[in-house]
């Protein structure tokens, strides 16, 4: 594992938020995961789980209500304003939603300038060719340049928000769920185009989804996130053929197989249940209620993530 | 087909990624020519495609040029009484006619649209500035800032508006100067409100994010990222107050607290000419067509430059 540089690090990260009468939401609730340099960590989990939340503070949008955030070896936990600006050409993000996430009232050129803009980069002149070398990368035409957003399919704005991102030349991307809004038929496009990128420029991702399907194709490593916190945490292929926290083998049972009969002869495992509010989380844990295999234990103390085999990492006292 | 045919016709190097389905891309080819431009040169292109508001348009800088010079083109003075000459009908002297006291009308008209057009101007700016200032200062920032400031909004809102007119008269008299403060104070809370709501809704969308996570500064993300959003509700409601400042005037003049005679505004002429339009209508309908042509004149313009704000709409 060693020979691997980590690029991101977090560790114990909480996020709460303050709610009306005093009480506390807690999105995320003592995360710990690093990310290799060029390697993609998959963040699954069901929505409303704290997953952008999360995304948003080891992006530095939002700030934690405790742990760490570490970038390339340096503790970027707290900073300062000039610090952010520094941060913010390291780390990009990629939005869900491609209706909301560009603004309508800038064309194609000024969304995908803006970030060399702030950061002044390159000269005016040049600025243009690199916004037609990026609207090429991502698979648009130079035409489009002068074009605003809402003449523009949901998968070619994704593609904007992604050449937006790219702009700056980011070590880091967080992919919020980018593809969850498009159709079936453009998500593997998306995919697929953010993979080449990857490739071609070594990036890191962080890419979040809310099912386990398209995750596979992309992550090395993907983490199974549940009520705020981290189930389930191991290296994709492991993850499919050896899935030991109950709550990812019922999501795994949930994705749709073309084979027929492989299809027929799979045990679909349904919950039970709802996922419990994240105010005021009972005690032990949080899985508990809509758990097929829970016991006495699993109210008394929440499970703490420990790895199981090498690189394996779960948080269930039924796994030994 | 010949080498040399296809040579012509350039077939030979094209790439067979560059066939595709014929008439799905019409509307590429339509725009790919347009000129490379920003959002507000767009608009500007837009808004002068639109006739209706180009009309609203000749005529707001038609009324603002006379304003300007109309009462230089007659020899009469708006303020001098010609005693034998009162309420003559509009001739080839007095191009309007006179007034009860015998003023010459097409100079008052021109001079009292130079009120007009100043209060309504300058009040409905004022107002649009406070009210973007202070509505977006609460929304943006939140918390108790914004607490604070909408209970004094609330607070001031509900107090008449006739005792801020009274008040503010008590203390620095009536004119042109006390009217404005009246309108500047009392017109902002609408504005601020309304700011307040837009500003609340455009900061939670993603793209306010993801100018933040590119590093945008404050005043980046209000300058170019909340305010052309805005723009459209903004422009068209600034478009309304100033119709209305221009009436909230008129209904001054005619409690008496508006300007002073023989100083006149638009409203204060329809006011007079209403008192004997039975007799002289001619006195009671010429200030009347220029309000209304001027509030019909600003409604198609503020449409016209809505519509063009909003790329949405383009053609
Ligand atoms: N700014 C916020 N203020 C209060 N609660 C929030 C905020 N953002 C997210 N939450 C809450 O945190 C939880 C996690 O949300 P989120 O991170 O958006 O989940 P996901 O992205 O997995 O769908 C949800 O219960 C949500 O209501
Ligand atoms: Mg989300």
């Amino acid at each position: 594992m060693n020979n691997f540089e980590k690029l991101v690090e977090i560790n114990n990260i909480k996020k709460y938020f303050s709610m009306s009468r005093g009480r506390i939401l807690k999105a995320v609730d003592d995360v710990s995961f690093y990310i290799n340099k060029g390697e993609t960590l998959g963040l699954v989990g069901e929505s409303g789980c704290g997953k952008t939340t999360l995304g948003r503070v080891v992006n530095r949008i939002y700030q934690q209500t405790e742990g760490q955030v570490i970038f390339e070896g340096k503790d970027i936990s707290h900073y300062s304003k000039k610090d952010y600006k520094g941060i913010t050409r390291e780390m990009q993000m990629i939005f869900q939603d491609p209706y909301t996430s560009l603004d309508a009232r800038m064309t194609t050129g000024e969304i995908i300038a803006e970030g060399m803009v702030i950061h002044n980069l390159y000269k005016q002149k040049d600025r243009t060719n690199r916004v037609f070398e990026l609207l090429n990368l991502v698979g648009l035409n130079k035409e489009h340049i002068n074009r605003f957003p809402h003449e523009f399919s949901g998968g070619q704005r994704q593609r904007i928000g992604i050449a937006r991102a790219l702009a700056i030349e980011p070590k880091f991307i967080v992919c919020d769920e980018p593809i969850s809004a498009l159709d079936v038929s453009v998500q593997s496009q998306i995919v697929n185009l953010l993979m080449r990128l990857q490739r071609e420029f070594g990036l890191t991702y962080l890419f979040i989804a809310h099912d386990l399907s398209m995750v596979k194709h992309i992550s090395d490593r993907v983490a199974v996130m549940y009520l705020g916190s981290v189930v389930e945490l191991t290296e994709s292929n492991d993850l499919y053929k050896n899935p030991l926290h109950p709550y990812t083998q019922s999501l795994l049972s949930a994705i749709p197989i073309a084979d027929p009969i492989l299809s027929a002869n799979r045990q679909r495992m349904l919950l039970q249940g709802e996922v419990p509010s994240p105010i005021n989380t009972p005690p032990g844990c949080k899985f508990k209620n809509r758990c097929p295999h829970a016991s006495g234990d699993c109210s008394e103390e929440a499970p703490i993530l420990r790895e199981v085999s090498p690189g394996h990492f779960v948080a269930c006292h039924l796994v030994n | 087909m010949s080498d040399i045919m296809s040579d012509v016709l350039g077939l030979v190097d094209i790439p067979l990624e560059e066939f595709g389905v014929l008439g799905k891309d019409e509307y590429v080819s339509e725009v790919v020519n347009r000129p490379s431009v920003g959002y507000w040169k767009d608009a500007w292109r837009r808004l002068r495609k639109n006739k209706l508001a180009m009309i609203g348009l000749c005529i707001i800088i038609i009324y603002t040029i006379m304003a300007i010079i109309g009462p230089w083109m007659t020899s009469f003075s708006y303020r001098t009484n010609y005693l034998m000459e009162t309420n003559i009908r509009p001739n080839a002297q007095h191009w309007f006619g006179t007034d009860v006291l015998g003023r010459d009308l097409w100079a008052r008209v021109w001079v009292g649209a130079r009120i007009s057009l100043f209060i309504g101007l300058v009040a409905a700016l004022v107002q649009t500035f406070l009210g973007i200032l202070i509505g977006g200062v609460a929304g943006y920032f939140g918390g108790n800032l914004d607490l604070v400031i909408m209970r004094i909004v609330d607070i001031l809102s509900g107090i008449p508006f006739l005792i801020f007119v009274i008040l503010i008269m008590m203390v620095i008299g009536s004119g042109l100067f006390p009217i404005i403060i009246t309108f500047a104070i009392t017109g902002w809370l609408g504005m601020a409100r309304l700011v307040r709501g837009q500003v609340l809704q455009l900061k939670e969308q993603d793209f306010m994010t993801a100018a933040k996570a590119m590093g945008a500064s404050s005043s980046r993300l209000i300058l170019k990222h909340l305010i052309p959003n805005m723009s459209g509700v903004i422009i068209v409601t600034l478009t309304m107050r100033i119709p209305q400042a221009i009436f909230t005037e008129a209904f001054l003049s005619y409690i008496g607290l508006g300007v002073k005679p023989p100083m006149t505004s638009w409203g204060q002429l329809a006011n007079a000419g209403g008192q004997v339009m039975q007799v002289h209508p001619y006195q009671l309908l010429i200030p009347a067509f220029f309000i209304s042509t001027m509030m019909l004149a600003l409604q198609l313009f503020g449409d016209g430059l809505r519509d063009a704000l909003d790329p949405k709409l383009r053609k």
